[in-house]
C-alpha cells in the first residue's frame, strides 16, 4: 500500500463529544446476566492502520474509545450483537449475522443485531467508506469465536469433561463420550461473565466457512415485501405532531426584518422561530403545510448574489486555494516529459449530483424531561448525537439517537439537520414531532457530490510506456487520486476551492471523478499511439490484482472483437479504491437521428478479497453499475444564484428500468485475502468506460460528466 | 372535512378528512398503513403505488374524495392468511431489493402488470415498470422477480 494518504475532506466526521467506558457492573446492569464478549476498539484501530488506503483521513486512529462492539449471549440462550453500524440496504444486518453464526455454529436466525443506537451500541464513527466488512466483520467473528470457546468451557465444566471433547453442532453443545447435549440456554442460564476478547482467539479459516461465503437471504426480507418494516418516516408516537420547516427563498438567505415575518394567528398548530429558523408543528401534515404557506406569503428574505452552474468550472478554478495541495512528487515530471515521444494535456469536469435516496431525510424527536430521543435516518448516529448536543446546548449523554434500518443514503445522510429540526420543534411544543423532508427539500437542503475540474498532462513513449503524469484535481476530492500504474515521474495534487453548493460524501467520494479523468486520459493516449486501450494499461501495470480484473472483464466481454451495427463502440476502464479492484467494459450504441446514447452491455469484474455473501455482493455491484449510469450520462444539479433549478424527479433524471443494459458481473473470489467492502468501488469504472465507448462509436471525445444529458449533437451528417 | 367511506384491503371504514387530501397521506397518517411510501409527490417515482379497483394508481396525486367506495389494495393487503403473494415471494427469492424503500411500490406495480398481462415479455415489464424508481439499482432483479412470479402462476394453472 502507498504510504501517501490524502485527507478526504468530504467524508464528514465529528469527534465524539463524550467518551464513556463501560465497566463490568454497568454491563450486567444493562444485560442482567449471561456472557458478554467485548471487542476492544484498539484492535479495530490496529487493523485500520494495516489497511491504510487513499481517501482516509486518519480520523479513527486515535479515538480514545475502548469498545468497538460486543456480543451478548443471554441466560435464555438468545444471542445479540451490538454494533454502532447501521443498515442502509447494503445488507450488513445479514452479512454480520453470518459472520457471528459461523463462529458460534448456530443458524443465522438465532442472531439478532442491535444496530445504530447510541444508548445500546458502542461508539462508531459512522457507516461509510466501505469499512464494515473489513473492520467490523472480523472483529465480531473474533468475539463470536471467543464466546464459543467460553461457552464450550462452561459446558465441559457442567459435564466434568475436557473442553476439547465438546463441540457445538447446530446450536447444541455435544460431547462424543456421552450422548448428552446442551442448548445455549442450558449452558448460559446461570452465568454472569464479561470478557474482553483475547488477542489470540482463532477464527474459522475462509476455506472452512459454511455460513459466511454463502448467499443467505436478507434476514428480515419478509418485513420489506409486506410493507411491515418501519422506516423512520413511518414512525408514529402518541400525540405526535407533524413538523415542517419554512425554507429560505435561496441559499444563504436571512430574514429581512430581524423580528421575523408577521406570524399568522394559528389555532391548529405551533410556530417556532429562532433567528432565521422558522418551523411549524401541527396535528396533521396538511395543517402544517397551510401554516407554512401563510408564513411564506409574508416572509421577506435577503440573499447575496451567488454563482450558478453556468460559471461553475471557472469559479472552481478561480477560487482554488493558493496553497499547493498536499502531494509527494515521484521522480521528476520535467525529466519525464523530456523523455517522452508524445505529450497530451486535457481537462475533465464533473458536475454536482444528488444522492436522491428514495427515503428522504426523516426524524422523530421526543423529549422525556430533559432527556431527548431521536429516531433518524443517518449514517452517523453518534455524529448526529453530537450535532444535537451542540445545537440544543444539552449534554450528549441526555440524547439517544436510534437509526431504524433506512431507505438508503449512498453517503448522503451523514448530517443531522432533520434530527435537529425535529428536536427543536419538539422542545418548544412539548410533544413528539416528526419531520420528513419533501423531495424538493431533499434535492435542495441536503448536500451534493462535489463538482470538480481535473487537469491531466502526460508524457508517453511510442511503445506505450508512460514517462510522466501530472494530475490536478480542483474541488472534487482526493479519493483514488493515486493509482496503481507504474509511472516513474508524477505530480498529483488535490486543490481545495470555494464551493458554491453544500457538498459532502457520496458513494465512492471523488473516486469516480478521478477515475473518469484518468481512465479517459489513458484511452486518449492509446488513441494517440494507435494502441489498444487495454494493452496500454497492461503495459504500465504490474499490480497483479488490477491486471486480473482487467483481464477477467475483457475476457468475458470479448474485448477487441468487432461489434456489429452502426455507431456502436466499446470502452474499458479499471481502477482501485478502498481495498477493491474493479474493471468495467461497456458497449454503447447511438441513435443517429436523436443522438441518444444507449448503453447496450456492461461487463464488470470486481475483486474485494474473500467473498462473504455472493448474492448480496453481486447485488451491490450491479446496483453500483446502475447508479453510475446516472452520473455518467445524464445526472447534473442545475443551479443559479442560490436556487436549485431542477429539484424534482421530473426535472432531475435518475436511471430507470429502460436505462439498464445487460449487465454481467464477474466476481473474483480471493479466499486468501481479507474481505474488503463493496459498497463504493464498483461505481467508479462505468463513466470512463462509457465515455471511451462513445469515442469508439463516434470519434467524439467527451470530457465532462454527465457525458450526454441531451444526447450527442451533430451526428446527422 | 367530510366523512369519506373507504374500502381498504377488503375492510370498510370511514375517515373524516378534507376530500382533497391525498390518498397517500390518508393511508399513512390516518390509517397507519405505512407500507405505501412517499417518494416524490409528483407521480414520478412509483413508491406510493396502490391498486384502485385493480388499476395501479399513484396515491400521492390521488385525492381521497375520488376513491370513496372503490376497492383500494395496498401492500399490506397482498398477504392472505400468512401466505405471501407470489410476487412478494419472488422478490425474496430474487433478492430484488437493497434498502427496500421502493419495494412496496414495485410490488404493487408488478401485481397490476401480472393481473393484466400474466405472461409479460421483458419489454412489457420494462415499459410497465419504468415509472418506478429504485435508487439502489436493483432493476434487473426486479425484472427477474416478475418473470419468476409469472412462471410460478403459469405453473399453477
Amino acid at each position: 500500500m502507498s504510504e501517501f494518504l490524502e485527507v478526504e475532506r468530504y467524508e464528514l466526521f465529528q469527534e465524539p463529544t463524550y467518551n464513556f467506558g463501560f465497566d463490568r457492573r454497568q454491563f450486567m446492569k444493562v444485560f442482567g446476566g449471561g456472557l458478554a464478549l467485548i471487542v476492544p476498539l484498539t484492535s479495530l484501530v490496529a487493523q485500520d492502520r494495516e489497511q491504510g488506503e487513499s481517501g482516509r483521513g486518519g480520523f479513527n486512529r486515535d479515538v480514545p474509545q475502548e469498545i468497538g462492539a460486543w456480543i451478548h449471549v443471554d441466560q435464555d440462550g438468545s444471542i445479540k450483537v451490538y454494533t454502532g453500524k447501521v443498515e442502509f440496504g447494503q445488507n450488513i444486518r445479514t452479512s454480520l449475522a453470518q459472520a457471528v453464526a459461523e463462529e458460534l455454529h448456530v443458524p443465522v436466525s438465532m442472531i439478532r443485531l442491535i444496530m445504530g443506537d447510541t444508548d445500546l451500541t458502542p461508539f462508531d464513527a459512522g457507516t461509510f467508506g466501505s469499512r464494515t466488512t473489513p473492520t467490523m466483520a472480523p472483529q465480531l467473528r473474533k468475539a463470536a469465536a471467543a464466546a464459543r470457546e467460553t461457552l464450550i468451557a462452561l459446558a465441559a465444566q457442567q459435564w466434568q469433561v475436557e473442553p476439547n471433547t465438546v463441540r457445538i453442532v447446530d446450536a447444541r453443545f455435544v460431547n462424543h463420550d456421552t450422548t448428552k447435549s446442551l442448548t445455549f440456554a442450558e449452558v448460559a442460564k446461570e452465568i454472569k461473565v464479561v470478557k474482553t476478547i483475547p488477542a489470540d482467539v482463532k477464527t474459522t479459516p475462509v476455506d472452512q466457512w459454511t455460513i459466511a461465503g454463502t448467499s443467505v437471504p436478507k434476514v428480515d426480507g419478509r418485513d420489506y415485501v409486506t410493507g411491515r418494516h418501519k422506516y423512520t418516516s413511518d414512525m408514529r408516537r402518541d400525540g405526535m405532531l407533524f413538523g415542517q420547516i419554512v425554507r429560505p427563498s435561496k441559499f444563504n438567505a436571512t430574514l429581512a426584518s430581524p423580528s421575523g415575518p408577521a406570524q399568522p394567528k394559528v389555532t391548529e398548530g405551533f410556530i417556532v422561530q429562532e433567528r432565521d429558523f422558522i418551523a411549524v408543528g401541527a396535528r396533521d401534515p396538511q395543517s402544517a403545510a397551510r401554516i407554512v404557506k401563510g408564513i411564506n406569503e409574508n416572509a421577506q428574505w435577503q440573499a447575496p448574489d451567488q454563482p450558478g452552474s453556468a460559471e461553475l468550472y471557472e469559479y472552481l478554478r478561480k477560487t482554488a486555494s493558493a496553497a499547493e495541495g498536499r502531494s509527494r512528487p515521484v521522480g521528476s515530471v520535467v525529466a519525464g516529459f523530456a523523455a517522452a515521444d508524445k505529450t497530451l494535456e486535457q481537462t475533465y469536469t464533473v458536475a454536482y449530483i444528488a444522492h436522491a435516496p428514495m427515503e428522504p431525510r426523516a426524524a422523530v424527536a421526543e423529549w422525556t424531561g430533559d432527556k431527548l430521543t431521536v429516531w433518524t435516518a443517518t449514517q452517523r448516529p453518534f455524529g448526529v448525537r453530537g450535532e444535537l448536543a451542540e445545537a440544543l446546548h444539552i449534554p450528549a449523554n441526555n440524547i439517544r439517537v436510534i437509526v431504524p434500518d433506512t431507505g438508503s443514503g449512498y453517503g448522503g445522510k451523514h448530517t443531522g439537520e432533520c434530527a435537529v429540526e425535529a428536536a427543536r420543534l419538539a422542545q418548544t411544543t412539548k410533544k413528539p414531532v416528526k419531520v420528513v423532508w419533501s423531495r424538493e427539500e431533499e434535492f435542495t437542503w441536503a448536500y451534493f457530490r462535489p463538482a470538480g475540474v481535473i487537469d491531466v498532462k502526460s508524457g508517453v513513449k511510442n511503445d506505450g510506456t508512460i514517462t510522466a503524469w501530472e494530475f490536478h484535481n480542483y474541488n472534487s476530492g482526493a479519493s483514488a487520486i493515486q493509482h496503481r500504474y507504474d509511472i516513474p515521474n508524477q505530480t498529483i495534487q488535490f486543490h481545495p476551492t470555494k464551493a458554491p453548493l453544500k457538498q459532502g460524501s457520496y458513494r465512492g467520494l471523488a473516486a469516480t471523478a478521478n477515475h473518469f479523468a484518468r481512465e479517459s486520459h489513458l484511452d486518449e493516449l492509446a488513441v494517440l499511439l494507435k494502441m489498444d486501450s487495454l494493452q496500454l494499461r497492461l503495459k504500465n501495470l504490474k499490480d497483479e490484482r488490477l491486471r486480473a480484473v482487467l483481464e477477467a472483464a475483457a475476457s468475458r466481454f470479448g474485448w477487441g472483437k468487432p461489434l456489429s451495427g452502426e455507431l456502436r463502440g466499446a470502452g474499458i476502464a479499471g481502477g482501485f479504491e478502498k481495498g477493491g479492484y474493479v474493471a468495467t467494459c461497456a458497449e454503447v450504441s447511438i441513435d443517429r437521428r436523436t443522438g441518444k446514447v444507449k448503453l447496450e452491455r456492461v461487463v464488470e469484474a470486481f475483486e474485494c478479497g474473500a467473498i462473504v455473501n455472493p448474492v448480496h455482493l453481486q447485488n451491490q455491484v450491479e446496483g453500483a453499475v446502475v447508479q453510475a449510469i446516472g452520473g455518467a450520462l445524464f445526472e447534473a444539479i442545475e443551479f443559479s444564484n442560490g436556487t436549485i433549478l431542477n429539484p424534482r424527479f421530473s426535472r432531475y433524471r435518475v436511471p430507470r428500468f429502460s436505462d439498464v443494459p445487460k449487465i454481467e458481473i464477474v466476481l473474483v473470489d480471493r479466499k486468501d485475502l481479507p474481505s474488503a467492502g463493496s459498497g463504493e468501488t464498483p461505481i467508479v469504472g462505468l463513466a470512463p468506460a462509457v465515455g471511451n465507448a462513445i469515442f469508439a462509436a463516434t470519434g467524439k471525445r467527451l470530457r465532462s460528466l454527465p457525458l450526454a444529458p441531451k444526447g450527442l449533437q451533430g451526428l446527422s451528417g | 372535512m367530510a366523512n369519506i367511506a373507504l374500502n381498504v384491503n377488503g375492510k370498510k371504514l370511514t375517515v373524516d378528512v378534507d376530500p382533497q387530501t391525498s390518498l397517500l397521506s390518508v393511508l399513512r397518517n390516518d390509517l397507519d398503513l405505512t407500507g405505501t411510501k412517499y417518494g416524490c409527490g409528483e407521480s414520478q417515482c412509483g413508491a406510493c403505488t396502490v391498486l384502485i379497483d385493480g388499476q395501479q394508481t399513484r396515491s400521492c396525486i390521488t385525492q381521497v374524495g375520488r376513491v370513496a367506495n372503490k376497492q383500494i389494495t395496498t401492500i399490506e393487503g397482498l398477504e392472505k392468511n400468512g401466505q405471501l403473494h407470489p410476487l412478494q415471494d419472488a422478490f425474496l427469492k430474487a433478492d430484488a431489493m437493497q434498502c427496500g424503500y421502493c419495494t412496496p411500490g414495485m410490488i404493487m406495480s408488478g401485481v397490476a402488470l401480472l393481473d393484466k398481462t400474466p405472461r409479460p415479455t421483458r419489454e412489457q415489464i420494462v415499459q410497465h415498470m419504468n415509472g418506478n424508481i429504485c435508487r439502489c439499482g436493483t432493476y434487473l432483479r426486479i425484472i427477474a422477480a416478475i418473470q419468476m412470479a409469472a412462471d410460478q402462476k403459469r405453473g399453477a394453472e
